[in-house]
């Protein structure tokens, strides 16, 4: 696999005597002059672009930093002993507790009907699975205030019955839910169509049960993917605020995550603790950007 | 019945996977979308019509749409050039960008939405230079076009770097040997090649940016009739009770980026087909 992807470049680099032990793209200087631009060229498009990215992301991301740290190490701690912070904290870590598990089972679940059987409809199926992406988030927080709103079609039936889903911590995990559906299921199903059945198939004919098939041939061979969509999908699921910010009802200490505490301390001019808590969201962005990265690299090999 | 849908397979699981996706789907997707629309089905097209042809709601979806696209376009060509610099040039560093394109993905939109608002406001890292210039980006719709700019960064990139990426070197060679110069190569060869898939990050960061929220709320000021774009408006419409206004404005939303969707997707295999592209 890894060979065929950069078979035009890696092909070339070995022929020319061995320059390039491991197999990667040659470095311009050692491609053919002719198949690329002039050295000054490359330098322009080179500064153009990283001007661009230092424009659009590299200053907003060191903005959290600067603005998280303005007035000292020590007036930034100090925002994380604020109890609504905390809890804030909590509950995030609580809202992407429950949700993770959930889609995992959904996204192996879909990936196994999907990849390992032929039926009438896969397409479909496989569209409708997507579906959550192309939703405004403010829609994925309208559709359930309209199921379990106070006027919602199960309102006054929620209300007999003391139930509350909307402005409590329900409604927060069903659009939680529903924003990070696609995320495990997207990267599993053409995983592991590309890997075929064969394996599985042979363990079923040495007479393995299907749980022993699926947990001693499946899940190791999708375990890099697996990852990946877990990462993807706490990523979104802790940083998700329109969904949410429609559901919540914004109470303190009660039903606030870190992003919409954020926003609350934002409006109320406390930026070093909006950026503060900000900086915790950002780290851990770029930490999952790190495993992101080092995870597609071994998915290549 | 099962054997009619499905062929033979000596795997197990199909009924017990395929039955636990379709009841999570219905639960957690698809009855709440229906009830959605079923719910804009009980307004009157009288009523569905006049909230939908107020003046602020029709200065709301020209501002969104706009400002959506024009940030797509702005992406579709830088997208293109950082997707270039990282296939091609080798220079250092290269490893960190190509991990930090997707930056915009990772970081929670409310977040940047704060951090491009203090970045652009006129005491702004960068808001302070542009100020004298006579340029306003925060509370303005050009604060807007960044934050989706912003948004839909990744798209753009991700979806032409494996393009860029496999195109082979021998059509390059050929056209030199036959005295192509790299201008030639590059609008008759590289550029045709890759359009497709700038057409898919195109539309992809365009349908984010219409529905985005997070990212925007922060820097546009909000104000209605100027810089109020349509998610903001189905909020306040909520905020009121007004359960009526907000589907209206959100079924009509998504059926207007449904279509363009669409459109574009066709325009997509118009082009695929013209040029012989598999």
């Amino acid at each position: 696999m890894a060979a065929r992807t950069t078979s035009p470049y890696s092909v070339r680099g070995r022929s020319m005597g061995g320059l390039l032990s491991k197999r990667k793209l040659l470095p311009p200087a050692k491609r053919k002059p002719l198949t690329t631009e002039a050295p000054w060229v490359q330098a322009l498009l080179i500064a153009a672009a990283l001007l661009y990215l230092g424009f659009i992301l590299f200053i907003p991301l060191s903005v959290v930093f600067l603005k998280a740290f303005e007035k000292g190490i020590w007036i930034y701690l100090k925002s994380f002993t604020d109890p609504e912070a905390l809890n804030a904290i909590r509950l995030t870590l609580f809202v992407t507790a429950v949700v993770i598990p959930l889609n995992v089972l959904f996204g192996l679940a879909a990936a196994w009907a999907i990849a390992k059987f032929d039926f009438k409809g896969k397409n479909l199926l496989t569209t409708l699975i997507d579906l959550p992406f192309s939703v405004s988030p403010i829609i994925s927080g309208l559709i359930f205030v309209l199921l379990f709103g106070a006027h919602g079609w199960f309102g006054p039936w929620l209300r007999e019955h003391d139930i509350k889903i909307i402005f409590a911590v329900p409604g927060i995990v069903l659009a939680t839910l529903f924003v990070t559906f696609p995320f495990v299921a997207r990267e599993l199903i053409p995983l592991m169509q590309a890997q075929g059945s064969d394996e599985e198939e042979a363990g079923m004919t040495l007479g393995a049960s299907g749980f022993q098939t699926f947990f001693h041939i499946t899940l190791p061979n999708i375990r890099w993917g697996l990852l990946y969509g877990v990462i993807l999908l706490s990523a979104r699921a802790m940083g998700e605020f329109g969904a949410v910010s429609v559901v919540s009802g914004h109470i303190r200490g009660q039903t606030n995550t870190v992003p919409l505490h954020v926003e609350i301390l934002y409006n109320e001019y406390n930026f070093i603790g909006a950026f503060a808590m900000s900086s915790l969201l950002a780290l851990f962005g770029l930490v999952t950007l790190g495993i992101k990265s080092y995870v597609e690299r071994r998915m290549r090999q | 019945m099962k054997a009619a849908l499905k062929q033979k397979s000596i795997l197990p699981g199909f009924g017990l996977s395929m039955g636990f996706t379709l009841a999570y789907l219905g639960f957690v997707v698809l009855i709440p979308l229906s009830a959605m629309f079923l719910k804009a089905l009980s307004i009157s097209p009288a009523d569905f019509i006049n909230i939908i042809i107020n003046p602020r709601t029709l200065a709301a979806f020209r501002l969104t749409f706009t400002t959506a696209f024009v940030s797509a376009l702005i992406n579709a060509i830088f997208g293109f050039l950082v997707a270039w610099v990282l296939v091609r040039y080798d220079f250092w560093g290269k490893k960190i960008i190509d991990a930090l394109v997707d930056l915009p993905f990772a970081l929670p939109t409310a977040v940047a939405g704060i951090t491009l608002t203090a970045a652009f406001s006129s005491h702004g890292v960068i808001g302070r230079w542009l100020e004298p210039l006579g340029i306003k980006v925060a509370y303005t719709p050009l604060g807007i076009i960044i934050a989706l700019t912003f948004i839909g960064f990744p798209f753009v990139v991700r979806t032409v770097e494996p393009v860029l990426r496999e195109i082979e070197p021998d059509m390059e060679e050929a056209a030199v040997s036959l005295g192509a110069n790299r201008a030639q190569i590059f609008f008759k060869i590289i550029l045709p090649t890759a359009f497709p898939a700038l057409l898919t990050g195109f539309s992809l960061a365009f349908a984010r940016s219409i529905g985005e929220y997070g990212s925007v709320v922060f820097i546009s000021g909000n104000m209605p009739m100027k810089t109020e774009i349509i998610p903001l408006l189905i909020v306040t419409k909520l905020e009121q009770y007004d359960y009526a206004g907000a589907v209206a404005i959100a079924v009509s939303m998504l059926v207007v980026s449904f279509i363009l969707l669409f459109l574009i997707n066709v325009l997509q295999w118009r082009l695929g087909r013209h040029l012989h592209i598999p």
